[in-house]
């Protein structure tokens, strides 16, 4: 309970939103448009733009600005629509509470502990990389082992190279982006060793990231043994078998200084458990429906803090959806409906939104997303209520690495009868 | 003229001995062979403060852990180290283990341990309800205690510093020379001079022995690996659990830390490599493997480190504590393992109240308090942050944001009487880096303050001491420049 | 000839059938788009890369990152890189600001993509 002193100190705002990145920027420029005055944008690090900022290699931008944007640029144009709407943002500045009430609490230099009332609140904080700990790989704890995004900040925010000779753990899109960086800052970039049968990361920076510079992409295998006594000497290497489990005599060693990681995203959700929002395991974010409203009212999440995408586009338009959303809660616009629930079929992970409003009057399309979770080659995605099909659509190929998306229509949406909805991918 | 004394080793037992030879007239420096104390089994163990049932009664194990544990709450207190005794549980899962809890009962109460008793399954479950349900039976141990290992070893040394004793890192001690007026020593930062040495280099300190006694000892390198769980998830264990000790050691244990997390392991496993603190796949199978006895729900979902430690096993399985045979002027602190954390208080007692009765020491007139801590700011209230912010405005800034620790505090760390000057000691003093991202996020962050505090390059910083730069050099200068 | 490629064009990453004939491309299969059958005709004859890096400002601890405006042919990335790392650049540095023209005589000038003041 807070003491009178204290309650006299409580800043209220209409639209809070957490994190002034990609998502963060977005949900705020699509909440002032909707005509919120009262809002705020509370920012950890010092710059608005996340971690764009440290992604300066191109390929952004595609879907939202048909161009071909760096991370910066891509930034920039939120930063400069933020600025132009006479948003206020507070950078240096780390939430250190949210709870169901949605009271907040913020802490920076500038302004001391802030106390925070809002009307919504969006949670934007993105996500954080897998570290090695969490893999359990065996050997020393020297240094030279990053995760691929540190490395990538130490690059090219902060113009230093963390080392010479790299193997890169996991082929995920920023472990691609890093091999090529490193390889272009003078580095020798080994291999980079894949656990799966398939890449984690985008057909397109295979290509450009490993192929272009001959750096082999070794799939089913993993690290197996780290050594170096201050600073890392080199890694053994092993191929696995179906179950993952590396298979003896497969070993093959490497004389390097550095590891780079890039073995998973996870959204960072420390705060939004502490609101006491339902968290799906899937998604390791936030169970929403589709305004992108967690179980708690008035509390929305979008981008890679609900799940994490491969593309900023998508977070941008995901987060503005989510940001009209938050927008339309604190002007009272409450939708009336029924709600059902969405469920991962065959083949699928992690669909969001996990809740569908079927609305009473007009129906809007509703964006719906999954990982596949294997690689479908001429595969056919399904989505059902009981035995009706809602929708069905056919694609070339499914890969984990590549976040499926599918639109469901307001005709499809006023054929859902029953209170489950599934989405299956049919082999 | 004050004698010259050289501690050699920084761990908890070099630095218990310092902080209490400090209290008397006497020119006492520590080498430290490592970068920073508590870099070797002071680093990384299981951080309980036991309860004393283990040992052999009559050895000087029992007679040094039960005493030690009993300074704990106290000395914590004025060095300002964290303890916490939430007890602890022996489980037994057959007869064959029944007798054997029977018999740490009737050692531990031999060693003089308070409060001891043995509790059936009902009991077991109702206190701790995430026990394995085949449980037989346990000694319950009311008075087992939890501490941090290292941060208590920096609390003792910067209570040694400021009461005016020396700390030399990156010294390693080679060799003891008996000279007719005391010692000279080789080591890594050129030879020095003592009147009294006291040898207290942990996995080192046979070899030290060695080297001014006749009467040799062998220590065997034995490899403790553990998992450390994040503590996002509610505790599911209150006490410390152990399994039934077999010679090898205490048995795999499942325990909370004093920072919420908890801690599965070690295994044990005498090693050639004395500075080999890899883990290995094959250990961290077992502990995973051991630990599902005491916690069958036991998942790895939320694991956030393995680690590794070296213990000192000496081949006779005691302590060696005293003044080193045939050596007047030498004392030791040899084959000190488990419980040698819980015991450090009472051998450091021990041993400088030998040591100063033996050479005369006089005490000072003035000892001074040791320098406190702030309170860590993930600890403090709302009204306590407000404050410390308000003070100090590098409380503002968060740098590390899984467990929420402040610039200010960073700063601080570095700033001690002996303080952080690596990544790792940041780490370990403020707990930066110690959560769910493993530094991730605030490495980069970290390594700048610390260069600027130090006034060294970034290029310059190091994880640990030795080689283990982060930064190999700047981008410009990984490529061949030409004239553009 | 048939070449296998994939398209970089986008994230979807297309697997194009590429016939070749005296050097020429003549046919293009399995893109989902125009711009897929743009690249195939490029990249088999004459491929080409956008580059991008960080170059060091003098007096800032924040590199600037750069960008070639368009691609650059494949094979000078690296002289194009030894190039940027002989640059010494001066605060303020605006996006889109030309650091170095006309970089290994491509004709294509490599421009800021963030703003160091």
């Amino acid at each position: 309970m807070l003491s009178n002193e204290l309650k006299s100190q409580v800043q209220y705002v209409d639209v809070l939103v957490i994190g002034a990145g990609p998502a963060g920027m977005a949900a705020a420029i699509a909440a002032r448009e909707a005509g919120i005055e009262n809002l705020l944008v509370l920012e950890r690090e010092e710059h608005m733009g996340g971690i764009l900022r440290q992604c300066i290699h191109n390929g952004f931008g595609l879907h939202r600005f048909k161009e071909e944007l760096t991370g910066p640029e891509y930034a920039q144009r939120d930063i400069d629509k933020v600025l132009e709407l006479g948003i206020e943002v507070r950078c240096g500045t780390t939430v250190l509470s949210v709870d169901e009430n949605r009271f907040v609490t913020a802490i920076s230099k500038e302004k001391g502990v802030q106390l925070f009332e809002a009307g919504a609140i969006v949670l934007a904080m993105g996500c954080r990389e897998r570290p090695r700990g969490a893999l359990g790989t065996p050997g020393s704890r020297c240094a030279g082992i990053y995760s691929a995004g540190t490395a990538q900040k130490f690059v090219n925010l902060e113009g230093y190279m963390p080392g010479k000779r790299v193997v890169i753990l996991g082929s995920g899109d920023i472990g691609l982006i890093m091999a090529r960086r490193m390889t272009l800052q003078g580095a020798k970039v080994l291999a980079c060793v894949e656990i799966m049968p398939y890449s984690g990361g985008l057909n397109r920076n295979i290509v450009q990231c490993l192929e272009d510079y001959n750096i082999p992409l070794l799939l089913s295998h993993t690290v197996v043994d780290i050594e170096g006594k201050d600073r890392l000497s080199g890694i053994t290497i092993a191929k696995v078998d179906e179950k993952r489990n590396p298979i003896p005599g497969t070993e093959q060693h490497f004389d390097c200084d550095t590891l780079l990681l890039s073995v998973g995203l996870i959204p960072e959700n420390e705060l939004t458990q502490q609101a006491g929002v339902e968290m799906s395991a899937t998604t390791q974010g936030a169970v929403v429906d589709d305004s992108l409203q967690t179980s708690k009212e008035g509390i929305f999440a979008c981008g890679n803090v609900l799940h994490v995408h491969d593309l900023v586009d998508f977070v941008s338009a995901e987060s503005f959806r989510a940001g009209k959303a938050a927008a339309a809660y604190v002007q009272g616009k409450q939708r009336k409906g029924r709600y059902v629930t969405m469920k991962d079929g065959n083949g699928v992970r992690g669909v969001v939104p996990q809740r569908l409003m079927i609305p009473e009057g007009e129906a809007e399309a509703i964006q719906v997303m999954f990982r596949p979770a294997a690689v479908y080659e001429n595969a056919t995605v399904v989505i059902r209520c009981n035995d009706k099909e809602i929708l069905r659509q056919r694609k070339r190929i499914f890969t984990p690495g590549e976040m499926a998306e599918l639109s469901l229509k307001p005709d499809m949406i006023r054929q859902i009868e029953g209170d489950i909805v599934t989405v299956e991918i049919l082999t | 003229m004050n004698q010259k004394i050289i501690i050699i080793g920084g761990g908890v037992v070099g630095c218990a001995i310092a902080r209490l030879l400090s209290r008397y007239e006497a020119d006492v420096t520590l080498l430290e062979g490592g970068v920073d104390v508590a870099e070797g089994a002071s680093k990384a163990n299981s951080a309980i403060v036991h309860a004393g049932f283990d040992a052999k009664p009559g050895s000087l194990k029992a007679k040094l852990n039960v005493a030690g544990a009993k300074m704990y709450p106290q000395l914590c207190k004025e060095v300002g180290a964290p303890y916490g005794q939430p007890g602890a549980m022996v489980l037994a899962f057959s007869p064959e283990e029944r007798a054997s809890v029977e018999k740490l009962y009737q050692q531990g109460v031999e060693n003089g341990v308070e409060e001891l008793r043995i509790i059936e399954r009902d009991e077991i479950l109702r206190l701790e309800p995430n026990t394995n349900p085949d449980v037989e039976c346990a000694l319950l141990v009311p008075t087992s205690g939890l501490t941090s290992p290292y941060e208590l070893t920096y609390a003792l040394a910067d209570h040694a510093a400021v009461n005016g004793v020396q700390f030399v890192m990156n010294a390693y001690v080679s060799a003891i020379h008996k000279e007719e007026n005391g010692f000279v020593l080789e080591t890594s930062k050129g030879e020095m001079q003592a009147d009294l040495v006291i040898n207290c280099a942990g996995i080192g300190s046979g070899e030290l022995h060695n080297q001014l006694s006749d009467r040799k000892v062998r220590l065997i390198p034995r490899k403790g690996e553990y998992y450390l769980l994040d503590h996002v998830q509610p505790l599911l264990f209150t006490r410390t659990m152990f399994q039934c000790p077999s010679k090898m050691g205490k048995g795999v244990l499942v325990s909370p830390t004093l920072h919420g997390n908890t801690i599965l392991g070690p295994s044990a496993e005498d090693v050639e490599d004395a500075t080999d603190v890899s883990t290995t796949a094959a250990a961290l199978a077992l502990v995973n493997d051991r630990s599902r006895m005491t916690w069958p729900a036991l998942s790895l979902r939320n694991v956030i480190t393995t680690f590794a430690g070296i213990r000192a096993h000496e081949e006779n399985g005691d302590f060696i504590i005293g003044a080193v045979e045939g050596c007047p002027g030498a004392y030791e602190t040899v084959g000190v393992e488990s419980p040698g954390l819980s015991a450090a208080p009472a051998i450091a007692e021990m041993l400088v109240g030998q040591i100063a009765s033996e050479n005369n020491l006089a005490e000072k007139t003035e000892w001074k308090s040791a320098p406190m801590r702030n309170k860590p700011f993930y600890a403090m209230t709302l009204e306590e942050r407000m404050k410390a912010v308000k003070e100090n405005a590098e409380y503002g800034a968060i740098v590390c944001r899984c467990e929420q620790v402040t610039e200010a505090e960073i700063r601080a760390a570095i700033r001690r009487p002996v303080g952080a000057t690596t990544i790792d000691g940041v780490k370990r003093r403020t707990r930066a880096g110690m959560g769910r991202c493993q530094g991730g996020f605030c490495s980069p962050r970290v390594l700048e303050i610390l260069s600027e505090e130090l006034g060294i390059e970034p290029t310059q910083v190091t994880k640990g001491g030795g080689n283990s730069r982060l930064l190999v050099s700047t981008i410009a200068d990984a490529m061949g420049k030409e004239d553009a | 000839m048939e070449q296998q490629i994939t398209c970089i064009n986008c994230p979807v990453g297309c697997r194009l059938q590429v016939t070749l004939e005296d050097g020429q491309v003549v046919k293009v299969e399995g893109q989902s788009c125009k711009r897929g059958e743009t690249y195939a005709r490029q990249e088999c004859v004459a491929p080409t890369r956008m580059v991008t890096a960080a170059v060091p400002v003098t007096g800032r601890s924040i590199p600037v990152s750069v960008k070639t405006r368009s691609p650059i042919p494949k094979e000078k990335i690296f002289e194009c890189m030894r190039q940027l790392a002989g640059l010494q650049l001066q605060a303020p540095v605006h996006m889109g600001d030309v650091v170095l023209g006309d970089v290994c005589g491509s004709g294509i000038d490599v421009i800021a993509t963030k703003t160091v003041e």
